[in-house]
């Protein structure tokens, strides 16, 4: 047999040969219940904890002292916290996008990374809900955003797309909680029932909620999980659909742009399967997982990662085109600053690291090239970082008037709060590591008998 | 005295285990030829074909979840046009009161929120979920039914003494074991 057709047939394998649904079953639930804590668990967790600290001095010492500390300012109001806000929700994305859209589709390929990208959408999606709220300056009355009767006269104005945001936030969080809750019934189970230690058995098994698995249980999660994902589909498309209007909805040159609704989600897309990737490529080694995540599953991420670039790079044109078609002029200010001015390195790395970077992988063996990979998607998560700043302070530094044409310089209060932000996302990822099953084990026995009952690969 | 749904093991039966999906379905067919109607199967997956068997369809929760996505629009519409055009009209340069356009996003997302929440509180209602403890979990090897065997509860007939019966339709060994299950 070639080399080539025998990559040909790793690359149509979903689950290697010889790997059985019992084994799976024993090795997933083992990581959680007998495992030893490996090293590398506490030095990770050990870090991602140190950040999460600087997160709580950061937002501390802003709740001490007001928004001043960062470096925002009129006429440039909006600067990190929006950034990173649109930033996690839009990496976010990437767990809801594999584990409802490619379960309408029925992909065979996304049990195995489902809960994995599923638990990284949770913990993105906490990061995110914070920045809006600590953004808001006296954010103690954050709850005004809700409609509630009150003595004050005061009701939410439902007709601005900053609030369509902050019900689609809320709705997402809501909803992404409650599908990977509902999704990991059947494995905490499966947990409470191989524990060996009692508080094992009475954790898992006040998580499991009494799951029995009779035919009745099976049928009403079959048609309630089904209904979640044909739900959270639209719901991903919505919000960033949304957050591109938050932007659209004001009349600043370089944000009143009618293709940002989709060019939103072609980002949040992009973003979400390189944070998929960046985890998926060292946890397949680490919780040795290579029997259920094979080369298959990296090459379709890969290519999904290159589609969303296509996407957005298409949009990044369009965005350059727009300002000198339609000739206004403050547009065209924007524009030439973007590509030429102050924030011109920004612009021009986004371009580099959204747009040309992920090109490499039309090429195949770059593709399963893990370490190459996880360096791509890398360059991408920071590019989309990126990417979101430009929008947010690019725009807002060239307003309509010259006499408000300034320039953002973030603090160490800023950037402080962007790397405290990834120590809450990796905190709480390496405790979901730690105390839930990272693959979805009922949904592999499923896909291991199905596959055995075809005969297939 | 019927079945209980969601649990279906009120009364004293028989568990035959098998260790693979198509044994258990040969076996249920048979069990259903020869008139058995109070059946459940436990498994670590669901099975096709075991609904039909059963003659079991879900009802009750593609209709709550209507009727609570209606809710969501009506609501989620109704929430917006109160605050916007009853509640506290402002007059913004003239424009209309009640700019239902720019009510949509929040009425759908408002209506996806209602149908997560009520739809979940409805599978748990025909689940019968949180239910911590039952009388299932005590019979012999029903921890097996989360990992790698599939189980049919066989519910015991009154007048009717079907312990031979059922050693000749389900025989021991090729991976069946049946046990009593007390009620």
């Amino acid at each position: 047999m070639s080399a080539s057709t025998e990559t040909e047939q790793e690359l149509a394998r979903v689950v290697e040969p010889g790997v059985t649904a019992l084994a799976v079953t024993a090795h997933v639930s083992g990581l959680v219940l007998e495992r030893r804590t490996p090293l590398w668990w506490w030095v990770g967790f050990g870090l991602a904890f140190g950040l999460f600290v600087l997160f709580l001095a950061a937002v501390g010492w802003l709740f001490i002292r007001g928004v001043g500390i960062w470096g925002i300012d009129w006429p440039i109001a909006w600067g990190f916290a929006i950034g990173n806000y649109v930033w996690w929700v839009g990496m976010a994305s990437g767990g809801t996008l594999i584990s409802a859209l490619f379960f309408l589709t029925r992909s065979d390929w996304r049990s195995a990374t489902s809960r994995i990208a599923e638990t990284m959408t949770v913990f993105c999606v906490a990061c995110a809900g914070i920045m809006p709220v600590i953004h808001l300056g006296r954010w103690w009355y954050f709850y005004w955003l809700f409609p509630y009767p009150n003595t004050m006269a005061l009701w939410p104005q439902f007709r601005s797309p900053l609030h369509w945001d902050f019900v689609a936030i809320l709705v997402y969080v809501a909803g992404s909680l409650l599908f990977w809750y509902v999704g990991l019934l059947p494995d905490f189970a499966t947990l409470r029932d191989r524990a060996r230690r009692r508080w094992q058995r009475i954790f898992y098994g006040l998580l499991a909620l009494g799951w029995q698995g009779s035919s009745q249980h099976w049928r009403q999660f079959r048609m309630l999980y089904g209904l979640f994902a044909a739900l959270m589909a639209p719901l991903v498309c919505s919000i960033h659909s949304i957050v591109g209007l938050d932007f659209a909805g004001g009349l600043t040159p370089g944000w009143h742009e009618t293709q940002f609704p989709p060019y939103f989600v072609f980002g949040a897309a992009l973003s979400g399967f390189a944070v998929v990737l960046m985890l998926v490529i060292p946890l397949r080694r680490a919780l040795e997982l290579t029997g259920v995540i094979t080369l298959r599953h990296i090459d379709v991420l890969a290519r999904l990662m290159l589609t969303a670039s296509l996407l957005l790079s298409y949009c990044y044109l369009i965005e350059v085109f727009m300002p000198f078609y339609r000739g206004e002029e403050r547009e065209i200010t924007v524009m030439t600053s973007l590509l030429t001015g102050y924030y011109a390195p920004w612009y021009w790395a986004k371009i580099v690291l959204n747009g040309l970077v992920p090109q490499l992988l039309w090429i195949r063996p770059l593709r399963l090239n893990r370490p190459l990979l996880f360096l791509v998607a890398l360059c991408v998560v920071i590019g989309m970082w990126i990417e979101r700043y430009v929008i947010v302070v690019g725009s807002l530094h060239r307003n309509h008037s010259e006499s408000s044409w300034f320039v953002f310089v973030p603090t160490v209060w800023d950037w402080a709060t962007l790397a405290g932000s990834v120590g809450l996302f990796l905190t709480g990822f390496f405790l979901a590591l730690r105390f839930i099953p990272m693959v979805s084990m009922f949904e592999l026995r499923d896909l291991l008998h199905k596959k055995q009952a075809g005969g297939g690969r | 005295m019927s079945v209980r749904p969601g649990t279906g093991h009120s009364l004293r039966g028989r568990l035959a285990a098998f260790d693979d999906p198509d044994a258990m379905l040969k076996a249920l067919r048979r069990l259903r030829q020869e008139g058995f109607s109070q059946l459940e199967v436990y498994g670590p997956h669901a099975v096709e074909g075991v609904d039909e068997l059963l003659g079991r369809r879900a009802r009750a929760l593609p209709l709550v979840v209507v009727a609570a996505g209606m809710l969501g629009v009506v609501g989620g519409f109704f929430l917006q046009y109160w605050g916007m055009v009853l509640g506290y009209p402002l007059n913004i340069g003239g424009r209309p009161l009640n700019s239902w356009p720019a009510f949509a996003p929040s009425t759908f997302e408002l209506a996806a929120l209602t149908i997560l929440l009520i739809g979940f509180l409805a599978f748990c209602r025909v689940c019968r979920l949180p239910r911590l403890y039952d009388p299932i979990f005590d019979a012999p090897g029903f921890e097996h039914a989360s990992q790698d065997r599939f189980l049919i509860w066989i519910a015991e007939r009154e007048g009717h003494d079907d312990h031979d019966l059922l050693r000749r339709l389900l025989p021991e060994g090729e991976g069946v074991r049946i046990d009593e299950v007390p009620a």
